[in-house]
């Protein structure tokens, strides 16, 4: 190789340096070549100008003049969504816009003062439409005015001649026709902005068509490229006036596939009006597949406002309500779960085999760890207590006990087992992981080493622990079920069923679930059970429940001298969360509900109330009648039920409709 | 005086220096800018702002580094050659770990107020720095393959970090580039024949094998070439733009619909219709008078400067001159290919013309190195 082309070249490199003298120049003669090669590519240009703007300018400028090619993307329609019993959730409607080409309106302020007169323009729409004219140019159509009636339309066409320039379209728009009630599940569209473009890798053209809406919150966003569908095109001819003169070719695109949610609309109606006024959040789960029937947040807001554009004023004061209406808190809200862990606790001391059915533990109404004391919520102590009579009782001396014994790496452990700890993979924005700590997580983020007091205070759920509103749903279907359900949204897709996952069993011995089931059921319906007051009467919808109530403060030693621990005395957002758990019914559960009230007080008092409800309300089917309350309670249902009824929906009326679509 | 001292030539000195300057050349590159300012006028739908204004500031800035340039001593410029291919390799290291990104890809970098695209740099000090070391190369080894490995890997390492960027249009071009000074230099027409030939052969390979047991790509990476050779593959994409910017061509016909009056262009149906497809706006306002017009006067700076460059007796400001002529032409001639429609679409500037400020400012760097070959020739 290194004498390939050697020899030969230091040959011709003598001959050149002869020749190189003699011209005075070394690179001349390669130099003339290239020279002459780039005046051929010259040539080739001038050529193709030639061929381009003399030879079929004819036929071009026809095109450009008369009859311009253009292709339009014709947007697929959004696919729809519908609950559990097909009743249409998300929709499209059709919009009507005025649009104007500021070059056929001559005399642009003449023709939107003429225009103003029929439909109402505002004079900062006005200056921005002017500056969307200027930068886009005269001759695009611009949207003059949006979400017209058809009288609005009839008007415009009826007085075309005095409006030239200005015509009706009509685009299709995403309507949610129940508004709040399942803004936190469905979520909403907007125009797509320059961050969505930036997000997405390689973005479809489509989501480039001015006013082309796109998923941005909910389902809506995390199902977005199964909704959106697929462009079609359609090449044109339009003459100067942008009229359509013919359709040269059409490709028609692929209307998005419809979802259809395990929701249940009335259910999900229900709880989203049960809980009106509370910052609250609400998730039931049939325990038989692991379908969420309901999953509700309030305060809510009506997605409606953001399809068609938002004020900033509303919007402001959507973000600064303490109550966070914009947060879906059924799944990024965590908190601690409080009492509710118990069960938790329960079950891992009894597969350490730290604790049986029978021993009973001593509660004088507080527990020592070294010079540390924790206090149980009764402050005279419980007495002597087996672990049934603990979770009827919620003891917490019981709790901080078993806890010490078992260990937290046992109870993370058994946390995990029933979902706490990590997010479920469903289609929703923002999903919580939740946290169970453990002794290497403890010195990974705070570089100090795992306490025993950090021990006792997980075994009441308080301390690290944190966990969704989804996930204690999840914890009490697992508990009735005795199955790792996996929680469900989507029942199918593009009408394909989306089965549910395998839910193999806990692998658990069925006398600890027997126990610690027991213990839950005597929470609501023992003598001395913390949830007493939330029981049924009817013996067919009796349910099981746990109790809790999560601190967001440390109480000071001062403050309990002085007595201060009632909630009612604290501002707000000092309060203590209320949560429960339920399942039911008892024989044989087929739903589980978790709920918590942010900063409600006590667990039974401001969440048991609200979860009886909304179980009852699935158990039953239908909004429950106040027979199914014990009898001194019914005054108080019946002027509740009475205060939700505008609020709630006429399902039959609903279903007929829907089933009458369908066929 | 006696006769010898009488036959010497000498550089021009002092004020003299401003007189060697090639004022043709400077009076093409102006009139190029005066249409390019022009069309920025009017693709603004009649406007100063935002892009003629601010176009002009940086060809002022840049006319000033031209002639600053222009009058430093060409010895001073091979001195630096290295140097400055050293300072770009630096840059494009820099940018690869801290540059901007635009378009979605990583090319800028912001010094103060400049933003800097190093890649633009990288042609022109590669020329300075092949054309130094062929001046000391003694020319008898310039074939022998040893010798080869320094030019080949002065090319290579720039190419390969702009190709990361990734910016595959630019490092053709600098590899482009970089081949051509070889050429000039005198490498033996040997190897480019053998390395065309291996060329000819992989792209054969990766074509013949498709749809084989042993295809070399992936399938969608067929479709993507096939779009990139045909872009009416792609009628949403690609194609569409060539598509329009044909019509524009046409629509244009023989003198243009005037100023301001380009349907194609004002409708917004091109994208970057100020920066790589300005010459669709000019072909479409000023027709194929214009066109030719501005082809002419690209042709006109190349002849003016490869016209000098034969008489430069000295390696290395001959070298210096043709490779950054070529440089120029193969800026103007891809991209208006490109825009008719014969050549892949691949993101290059029409020089002086589009709107940008790192590839004028470093042209006119360019011009200014030609000029100061022009200038520094004994005469």
């Amino acid at each position: 190789m290194a004498r390939l082309f050697g020899n030969r070249a230091r040959r011709r490199a003598k001959t050149r340096g002869k020749e190189a003298r003699k011209t005075g120049n070394p690179v001349s003669r390669r130099a003339a070549l290239l020279l002459a090669a780039q005046g051929g590519v010259a040539a080739l240009l001038v050529a193709r100008l030639h061929q381009l703007q003399i030879e079929e300018a004819d036929r071009y400028r026809l095109l450009a003049d008369e009859n311009r090619i253009n292709i339009r993307l014709l947007p697929p329609p959004r696919g729809l969504i519908f609950d559990a019993n097909g009743i249409e959730v998300a929709g499209n409607v059709p919009n009507y816009r005025a649009v104007i080409v500021a070059e056929e309106a001559r005399d642009l302020d003449a023709v939107l003062d003429r225009l103003a007169r029929l439909v109402p323009i505002s004079a900062r729409e006005r200056a921005g439409l002017k500056r969307e004219i200027r930068r886009s140019g005269a001759f695009v159509p611009i949207t003059v005015a949006e979400n017209l009636d058809w009288d609005d339309v009839a008007r415009i066409s009826l007085n075309a001649p005095a409006l030239p320039g200005v015509s009706a379209e009509v685009g299709l728009l995403r309507h949610y026709p129940f508004g709040s009630d399942l803004v936190h599940v469905v979520g909403y569209v907007g125009p797509v902005s320059d961050y969505d473009l930036k997000r997405i890798e390689d973005p479809d053209p489509l989501l480039r068509i001015p006013r082309f809406q796109i998923g941005k919150y909910g389902l809506e966003r995390e199902m977005d490229p199964v909704l959106r569908g697929k462009a079609g095109f359609s090449r044109i001819e339009v003459n100067a006036a942008g009229r359509i003169m013919r359709e040269l070719e059409r490709k028609e695109g692929e209307p998005g596939k419809d979802v259809q949610l395990t929701i249940d609309l009335g259910l999900q109606n229900f709880a989203e009006a049960r809980m009106a006024g509370e910052s609250a959040a609400a998730v039931v789960i049939d325990t038989r597949n692991g379908d969420i029937r309901a999953l509700a947040s309030t305060p809510a807001f009506d997605p409606n406002l953001f399809v068609r554009g938002i004020s900033a004023t509303r919007y402001r004061a959507l973000l600064e309500d303490p109550y966070r209406p914009l947060t879906n808190k059924a799944v990024s809200g965590a908190y601690p779960p409080g009492s509710t862990f118990k069960m938790i606790v329960a079950l891992a001391a009894l597969e350490a085999g730290e604790i049986d059915a029978a021993e009973r533990i001593f509660c004088p109404g507080f527990y020592e760890v070294g010079n540390q004391r924790f206090h149980c919520w009764k402050r005279g102590g419980h007495g002597r207590l087996d672990l049934v009579g603990a979770i009827e009782q919620s003891c917490d001396v019981f709790f901080y006990e078993i806890a010490r014994r078992t260990g937290i790496e046992r109870i993370a452990a058994m946390a995990r087992r029933f979902g706490f700890g990590a997010a479920f993979d469903l289609p929703l924005s923002a999903i919580a992981d939740g946290l169970v700590p453990d002794k290497g997580w403890k010195e990974a983020r705070y570089d100090r080493p795992w306490q025993v007091g950090d021990t006792v205070n997980a075994g009441i759920g308080q301390g690290y622990v944190l966990a969704t509103p989804v996930q204690l749903a999840l914890m009490a279907a697992r508990l009735a079920s005795g199955r790792a359900l996996a929680p469900r949204l989507l029942m199918s897709v593009g009408g394909e069923v989306r089965q549910p996952a395998d839910a193999p069993p806990l692998d658990l011995p069925a006398d600890h679930l027997a126990l610690v089931r027991k213990g839950m059921f005597r929470v609501v319906n023992g003598r001395r059970g913390t949830a007493r007051r939330a029981r049924t009467v009817r013996e067919a919808y009796a349910f099981a429940g746990k109790t809790g109530t999560s601190q967001v403060r440390i109480i000071t030693r001062e403050e309990r001298a002085r007595g201060i621990t009632h909630n009612d005395d604290l501002p707000w957002e000092r309060r203590d969360h209320a949560l429960f758990v339920a399942f039911g019914p008892w024989r044989n559960p087929t739903h589980a509900v978790a709920v918590v009230v942010e900063h409600g007080g006590s667990g039974s008092k401001a969440a048991a109330p609200i979860a009886r409800d909304i179980l009852l309300r699935a158990l039953h089917g239908d909004t429950p009648p106040p027979d199914l309350y014990p009898a001194a309670m019914r005054e108080e249902i019946r002027d509740r039920l009475e205060a939700m009824a505008p609020h709630l929906l006429d399902l039959p009326a609903l279903r007929r409709a829907a089933r009458k679509k369908s066929a | 005086m006696s006769h010898i001292d009488y036959a010497v030539r000498t550089p021009p000195t002092g004020w003299r220096k401003i007189l060697a300057i090639h004022w043709p050349m400077v009076l093409a590159i102006v009139a190029i800018f005066g249409i390019g300012f022009v069309m920025l006028y009017s693709v603004a739908d009649g406007a100063l702002t935002p892009w003629a204004l601010p176009q002009a500031r940086r060809f002022l800035v840049g006319l000033a580094v031209m002639f600053a340039v222009a009058l430093t001593p060409i010895e001073l410029w091979r001195r630096l050659a290295w140097w400055s291919w050293g300072g770009t390799l630096l840059l494009l290291v820099v940018v690869a770990v801290a540059g901007d990104v635009g378009m979605g890809a990583q090319r800028w970098l912001q010094i103060g107020p400049l933003r800097l695209q190093p890649s633009e740099l990288a042609k022109v000090t590669l020329v300075m720095a092949l054309a130094a070391y062929y001046a000391w190369l003694p020319p008898e080894k310039v074939s022998q393959p040893r010798w080869l490995v320094i030019p080949l890997l002065a090319i290579l390492l720039p190419a390969a970090l702009i190709v990361q960027q990734p910016d595959l249009g630019t490092a053709l071009l600098l590899v482009m580039v970089g081949l051509a000074v070889m050429w000039l230099a005198g490498v033996h027409w040997g190897y480019f024949l053998t390395g065309i030939l291996a060329a000819a052969g992989a792209v054969a390979a990766v074509f013949l094998s498709r749809g084989t047991s042993w295809q070399l790509l992936k399938n969608y990476q067929y479709r993507r070439i096939d779009v990139f050779l045909d872009p009416d593959l792609d009628p949403l994409g690609a194609g569409y733009h060539i598509t329009q910017s044909k019509i524009a061509f046409g629509s244009g016909g023989l003198s243009g619909r005037g100023l301001m009056q380009g349907t194609q262009v004002q409708l917004n149906f091109l994208p970057e219709k100020h920066t790589d497809f300005i010459f669709t706006t000019l072909a479409e306002e000023l027709g194929f008078i214009g066109s030719i017009s501005l082809l002419g006067l690209y042709m006109l700076v190349i002849a003016f400067a490869a016209w000098s460059a034969f008489s430069m007796r000295e390696r290395f400001p001959a070298l210096l001159t043709h490779g950054l002529t070529i440089n120029f032409f193969l800026y103007f001639a891809i991209n208006m290919a490109m825009v008719m429609g014969l050549a892949p679409v691949v993101g290059v500037p029409l020089p002086l013309v589009s709107y940008g400020g790192s590839a004028m400012l470093v042209l006119m760097f360019s011009f200014g190195l030609i000029q100061s070959a022009i200038v520094h020739r004994p005469r």
